[in-house]
């Protein structure tokens, strides 16, 4: 258990000593638990490069708008599926299934894509994905849990739906609520294939995950040739290596994951359990 | 005659009559969910109808109706073409691989960890084993690389130094090795995250029962095998359809991220050949035809599975 504790951990750590060592002497190589030569530059370097602050701002733009409307839209469909005696619920829920089982490809999608005019345009990050039948389920699984009287009562005094659903609901589903913006924050964060796939002519919509990538891209091939990666980053100067930028830029794209999600373990659990035994 | 339709009439009219007030009653229900539902019709039934485009000589620019049909060509075409079977035989490979480790690890991590009676420690595992779940592939792919390298990476230094190895092996070069690196990264990336469900599984079997098999002198071994395993059968046995479902939705993203044009003979997935056949070269009708193909293939066996699943245990999980 411990060793597989220490599997898990170790590279993590690793990555964080090599971001914090001054690069020249990262290129010896050596570097294990703790940084050799301590220094901040690393992280100086990338964020005076210009491409990666405006990554940085799309990620965290993305992830933030992406997670708000895409949980606000799930919990609305949510609760109206989640109330038995919606006439048309069952169609709605067929229709919502099927998209688990089939989709159209990526192809089919990357022309969809292109027709709506959404290729090179930040709204491609957020449009597709918002509603996501899996995430629609672990919602309505957990409002079937909750008592059927308030709903009632609320409607006695003369509550329309879509009160109880602002009033009462909502505030009720705090927990799901919290699991599901976990998931769909992380998605977003850590989403790189779409900047590829349809944003990869426009700089100033890059993400952070697609920076990274190319850097990486650079530099697996080989060895780490410090050239390579200084003619196609020209903003980095000739001080750092490109591993220990790729290091650093790794801990920036990390951080903020590392950093909530202990918080959220709780919640997630249980959502997770709940969405699989549904599923 | 007359007589005798009217009452039915009436309750006809009765019916409808109720149906509009109900919808008319549920109104904002629906104001609530159209929109989604005309959202998703959009974003995901509409690729679907693209479908089509396998049957065209897809042409940019043109009207749907200005395409010409070629019926099953691209799928002929596909079937005589000796790269697809060995982008096939990647796929199958691969998933089956992750799908014997990424299913049976997760279960025996969750059985011991379950057996862990530090409370402290044992939440510490958890969070730690989760972990790599919530970093994106790019970052696992970077340091799986960083860890592989022959200059300064752990693993080549650790089996050099136990001298299994004389000189470092260049790992990420070797074609035979990819579909193993593959695995074992995702195993390190989701076997925390797999072994939730049967932790909570485990959670739900009632201690009465450890109790006795305690008194009756079940050693800590026997209690696993007797007792944790068959009371998680269920959970075992959904998560296996399910992940034979998945089978060959296998994605593309880590052999993209861990592939190099060394190893392309080993690394190329079905998603990967759409994309650089489909979209790189834009033989989008050829590429659509892949993608049905390995829709055809993950539903086939989804259904099988479901249908062998009903057969053992009289249950259904779609």
């Amino acid at each position: 258990m411990v060793m597989v504790g220490i599997v898990t951990i170790y590279p993590f750590w690793n990555i964080l000593a090599i971001s914090f060592n001054e690069a020249m002497d990262s290129v010896r190589g050596g570097i294990y638990l703790w940084p050799r030569v301590f220094t901040w530059e690393n992280y100086k370097q990338i964020f005076m490069y210009n491409n990666l602050i405006v990554a940085f701002q799309n990620s965290v733009l993305r992830t933030v708008i992406g997670t708000v409307l895409g949980v606000f839209s799930s919990a609305m469909v949510a609760y109206v599926l989640s109330r038995k005696d919606f006439i048309a619920r069952k169609q709605m829920s067929l229709i919502f299934v099927l998209t688990l089982y089939f989709s159209g490809g990526i192809i089919p999608v990357y022309m969809l894509m292109r027709d709506l005019h959404l290729m090179n345009s930040f709204w491609v990050y957020i449009l597709p994905g918002l509603v996501s039948a899996w995430n629609i389920f672990i919602i309505r699984s957990f409002m079937d849990g909750l008592p059927i009287s308030l709903q009632e009562s609320a409607k006695l005094e003369g509550a329309n739906d879509m009160t109880i659903f602002f009033k009462i609901i909502l505030p009720l589903c705090k927990p799901v609520l919290a699991t599901i913006a976990l998931f769909i924050a992380v998605g977003q964060w850590n989403s790189w294939f779409d900047t590829f796939l349809y944003n990869s002519n426009s700089e100033h919509l890059s993400t952070l995950q697609y920076e990274l990538m190319k850097i990486l891209a650079n530099t697996t091939a080989g060895s780490n040739n410090a050239d390579l990666a200084r003619s196609s980053n020209p903003g980095i100067s000739a001080q750092v290596s490109p591993e220990s930028i790729r290091a650093s830029i790794t801990i920036v794209a990390t951080l903020p994951i590392l950093i909530v999600y202990p918080f959220l373990q709780k919640y997630f659990v249980k959502g997770l359990t709940l969405g699989a035994v549904k599923a | 005659m007359e007589t005798r339709s009217q009452p039915h009439i009436a309750a006809s009219i009765g019916r409808k009559k109720s149906k509009w007030n109900t919808i008319i009653e549920q109104r904002y229900l629906f104001l609530m969910s159209l929109p989604f539902v005309i959202w998703l019709f959009i974003f995901n039934y509409v690729p679907i109808w693209g479908w089509t485009m396998a049957f065209q000589k897809y042409k940019p620019g043109k009207s749907f109706s200005e395409q010409t049909w070629v019926g099953f060509d691209n799928f002929v075409q596909l079937f005589q073409e000796p790269h697809f079977y060995l982008v096939l035989r990647n796929t199958l490979a691969m998933s089956s691989m992750s799908l014997v480790v990424g299913y049976t690890v997760p279960i025996v991590f969750a059985i011991l960890l379950n057996e862990i009676r530090l409370m402290a420690f044992k939440r510490t595992m958890q969070t730690i084993s989760y972990l790599p779940h919530f970093v994106s592939w790019v970052v696992v792919a970077g340091i799986v690389t960083k860890m592989l390298s022959t200059d300064g990476g752990i693993v080549n230094e650790i089996l050099v130094g136990l001298h299994i190895i004389d000189k470092p092996i260049q790992f990420m070069a070797q074609g035979h090795m990819f579909w193993g690196i593959v695995t074992l990264s995702d195993l390190w990336k989701e076997m925390g995250w797999n072994s939730i469900i049967y932790l909570a599984a485990i959670a739900g079997i009632d201690p009465e029962q450890y109790e006795a098999a305690k008194v009756d002198g079940a050693g800590r071994f026997r209690r696993m095998w007797h007792i944790t395993l068959p009371g998680i059968r269920p959970t075992i046995m959904v998560m296996m359809v399910l992940s034979i479902g998945w089978l060959t939705s296998i994605g593309f993203e880590k052999q993209y991220l861990l592939g190099n044009a060394i190893v392309q003979d080993y690394a190329e997935v079905l998603d990967l050949y759409v994309l650089n056949y489909g979209i790189k070269l834009a033989r989008f009708s050829f590429g659509t035809a892949v993608g049905i193909v390995n829709t055809i293939v993950a539903i086939t066996l989804l259904l099988t599975s479901n249908w062998l699943f009903k057969r053992w245990t009289k249950e259904s999980v779609i």
